[in-house]
């Protein structure tokens, strides 16, 4: 039984569907990549997930319970956490006050997660007092990543992770995934940058027009020509 | 000199009062991103709801401030749960609209409870005291004194509860407050307890140092909001500054225009700022 | 039954003012989103001009030129109008809801102005203006004041349908719709909205007008300007805005209400009917309330038109979907 299943979901803004018909799932322990041509509905799947575009068709189920059109406060509660594409931290607000947000929900001692983000991401550990607004692209990033981890979550959803940094802090960023995967997080993301992403993810789905094209691992999804002719040209 | 500093006196306490007037204001425009036009009618039902406890329940004075601030919070919570929470998923201008109808409302119920005319808390004048040429009431160092120690206590809410944090999260980005699993409404819920609060406070000091009129709250309101717009909305430490421009400049004007056209010049004010800097002087929301 | 067919007359002409007013309001809010709550400075404004201009000498305020009536209308929309203009040209670039705050401080100068300057206006004494119609035509003042009002009306719907469906009433309902795609288009945003604010402006100025030579008398306090603002919105709502028909479907229906609150509060005992003001006030109040939770697109306006005034709001206040 996978972690997420996404069942033939139809769904999208107002009275226009996206999704025609998209399925997917994730397995414990894995990184799944979603890549496809802009406009094909890769980040409207993750929002789709996390309750923030409606469903009309279809099953989705996490941990074996169905979590289409929950609530997003809901869902975060059921160990899912969600990271989008832009504005993903409080820029007002320190490092640490945006990990302790991450934690809001919890009512215990969240001080072992805290520290275990900062062991990851040590960087943020000598920040941890400054505004996160007034970090870079790829240290706000890693904030937003942060505080995803602050649930101890079974599964991320990353939207477009790299969209919009240098080339050293794409590595950069893959390497911090592959860190969190390490821990026992499994990641579902959305990414551009399809090749580096590839390389790195368990498999990967190619959607286009809210359908799924190509499912496979992701190694042979990068050796695939007709994949790598329209998808990686980059 | 004498008179400089006699208006100065008189626009600081003054700048106090629309100083926690804005504070409530300018947390409510920032985290539920309407601006609150009731919001003067608030800080008039706080005033009138101290008068409670001494009219009708013989209570001593020193606890009128609280019932007042605590009826208050409760009026302003019911009005969210009651009307604005319907109205949230449609459109930031109706809220504009129904918060006009709620001052109305509000208006009316005053008038309604306690009539047109107006009303003092305590009769007779107190002496003021006389400093280098400068009269000073003890009701003004009550006023000032009492604005300080709630803005300290604001700061604390705001910096060390999770609350006052989940708070300014919200006012930073609510869409992200809401995908980290921020309980948005329980901190809207918050929002209004302080934005309410406040708002009482700055009616009950109003009160003592004018009198109550079932449209004092609505006569500051422009104040108010400029000192919002002045200091940044969603900033209240914002407001705090601007509330104190806008009250010190009120008064120095005096010196040239005649005092009814005080509230010309917090407009001017704050249409200049809306010109020149939008976001206002701490660069809170954009306009 | 004089008395009754009287008082309809005089209710009637009341309605057709407030329709004129609304009639303004929704050249501004209805088809350009222009979010004015200082109406009542522009009724308040075209009040007075047509007075100061028609008046006979007077110690207690300006006034003297005893203009003839035509005069004083056109004075009221020209003073209206260019009041309009210079509140248009510092506020316009600002987003609705501080247009609004802005128009709530114009309304408030405009009043203390008027209450202040008692030199010009007879200040908090008010103003004796003449009466038009007094002797001619049917005899009775309010029946000739109705017919000459449904005449005015008649002509101003007419001239502002036909605004609306020409083309500059389209650029405006697309500025309202998506202000950036109309910028990309290449129109003066600004220029537009300020023609639209005038406008509306000079129509409020012609009902403050109307409403005073109809009274024959005019003072700060018998204007009570929140009031006349607030009912006027709740008019435009209530008729379905961005409608012409709506401005005056509303204006008769939110004015039979309004005077059926009267009749209401009319029959409380003694002590509570000197609070009959603020009771009615309270009830409209509620009124407003129960239509923008329930139907806050109004009488006149289909569903679809609801959708997409909510999806524009959304739109110009920068909330993405």
């Amino acid at each position: 039984m996978s972690l997420l299943e996404v069942e033939q979901i139809r769904g999208g803004y107002g009275d226009v569907d996206i999704l025609n018909g998209v399925d997917l799932h994730v397995d414990q322990g894995e990184i799944v990549v979603i890549i496809g041509p802009n406009g094909a509905g890769k980040s409207t799947v993750m929002k789709a997930i996390f309750g923030l575009v409606k469903v009309r068709e279809g099953g989705i189920r996490f941990q074996n319970s169905g979590i289409a059109n929950l609530r997003p406060d809901q869902i975060v509660r059921r160990g899912l956490c969600y990271v989008p594409q832009e504005k993903n931290v409080f820029p007002t607000l320190t490092v640490e006050e945006n990990l302790e947000m991450g934690a809001f929900i919890r009512n215990d001692d969240f001080s072992r997660e805290l520290e275990r983000v900062y062991e990851l991401f040590p960087a943020m550990y000598e920040k941890r007092r400054q505004p996160a607004g007034a970090l870079s692209g790829g240290q706000r990033q890693m904030v937003a990543m942060g505080r995803a981890l602050m649930l101890d979550p079974q599964l991320i959803l990353l939207d477009e992770p790299t969209a919009g940094l240098a080339p050293q802090i794409v590595e950069l960023i893959f390497e911090n995934i592959r860190k969190i995967n390490d821990i026992g997080v499994s990641l579902l993301m959305v990414e551009q940058n399809a090749k580096a992403a590839l390389r790195m993810s368990h498999r990967g789905y190619v959607l286009t027009t809210g359908r799924n094209r190509h499912t496979d691992t992701g190694e042979n999804l990068l050796n695939n020509r007709e994949v790598a002719e329209m998808f990686l040209g980059g | 000199m004498a008179e400089f500093l006699q208006l100065t006196v008189y626009g600081i306490v003054a700048g106090s009062i629309y100083a926690l007037g804005a504070i409530g204001l300018s947390l409510v425009y920032g985290i539920l991103r309407f601006p609150h036009f009731a919001h003067g009618d608030l800080i008039t039902f706080g005033a009138y709801f101290a008068l409670v406890p001494v009219s009708i329940l013989g209570a001593p004075p020193e606890l009128t401030f609280f019932f007042g601030v605590a009826a208050t919070m409760i009026l302003a919570v019911a009005i969210d749960q009651i009307l604005y929470r319907r109205l949230r998923k449609v459109a930031p201008v109706i809220l504009l609209i129904a918060s006009v109808g709620v001052a109305l409302i509000l208006r009316s119920a005053v008038q309604l409870i306690w009539g047109p005319g107006n009303q003092y808390y305590s009769q007779g004048i107190s002496m003021p005291w006389r400093l280098e040429g400068v009269n000073i009431k003890p009701d003004h160092l009550l006023i000032v004194g009492g604005a300080v120690l709630l803005v300290v206590l604001l700061h604390l809410f705001l910096q060390r509860t999770k609350t006052g944090k989940a708070m300014r999260a919200m006012s930073d980005n609510a869409d992200l407050a809401q995908v980290t699993g921020i309980e948005v409404n329980k901190v809207i819920i918050w929002t209004w307890i302080i934005g309410g609060g406040m708002a009482a406070a700055a009616g009950v000091f109003l009160g003592i140092d004018t009198r109550l009129h079932p449209v004092m709250g609505w006569r500051i309101l422009l104040p108010v909001f400029a000192a919002a717009i002045l200091g940044g909305i969603g900033k209240p430490y914002g407001a705090i500054v601007g509330g104190l421009i806008i009250g010190l400049a009120q008064e120095y004007s005096t010196v040239i225009l005649s005092p009814p056209y005080k509230p010309a010049v917090a407009f001017a004010l704050m249409v200049l700022m809306l010109i020149f800097k939008p976001t206002g002087l701490f660069a809170g929301r954009k306009a | 039954m004089s008395g009754i067919i009287e008082y309809v007359m005089f209710a009637l002409c009341l309605v057709g003012i407030y329709g004129i007013l609304a009639l303004g309001l929704n050249i501004q809010w209805g088809l350009t989103g222009l979010f004015n709550i200082g109406v009542a400075a522009f009724f308040a404004v075209g009040a007075y001009t047509s007075g100061i201009l028609t008046a006979p000498p007077s110690d207690a305020h300006l006034g003297g030129f005893e203009m003839p009536l035509v005069i004083g209308i056109l004075g009221a929309i020209v003073a209206s109008g260019i009041l309009a203009l210079f509140v248009g040209l510092v506020t316009l670039n600002l987003r609705a809801d501080y247009l609004a705050i802005a128009s709530i401080g114009i309304a408030e100068i405009v009043r203390l102005f008027l209450k202040t300057e008692g030199w010009l206006t007879g200040g908090v004494r008010g103003m004796e203006i003449g009466r038009p119609f007094e002797d001619s035509l049917t005899g009775n003042f309010t029946l000739n004041y109705l017919i000459f009002l449904a005449i005015v009306i008649v002509i101003l719907f007419l001239l502002l349908e036909v605004a609306r469906k020409a083309p500059w009433g389209r650029v405006l309902r697309a500025i309202r719709e998506n202000e950036d795609s109309a910028l990309a288009a290449g129109k003066n945003v600004l220029s537009f909205r300020i023609q639209a604010f005038v406008l509306g402006s000079c129509v409020m100025g012609l009902g403050g007008a109307l409403y005073g030579h109809f009274f024959g008398f005019l003072s700060p306090e018998a204007f009570r300007p929140m009031l006349a603002t607030f009912l006027v919105w709740v008019m435009l709502i209530a008729g379905g805005s961005g409608n012409n028909k709506g401005a005056l479907l509303g204006a008769l229906v939110i004015w039979v209400i309004w005077s059926g609150t009267e009749f209401l509060t009319g029959m409380l005992p003694a002590e509570l009917s000197t609070r009959a003001g603020s009771i009615r006030i309270l009830l409209i109040g509620v009124l407003l309330e129960i239509i923008l939770v329930t139907r806050p697109e109004g009488i006149l306006s289909e569903a679809g038109e609801r959708l997409a005034n909510i999806r524009r709001e959304r739109r110009r206040s920068g909330e993405g979907s």
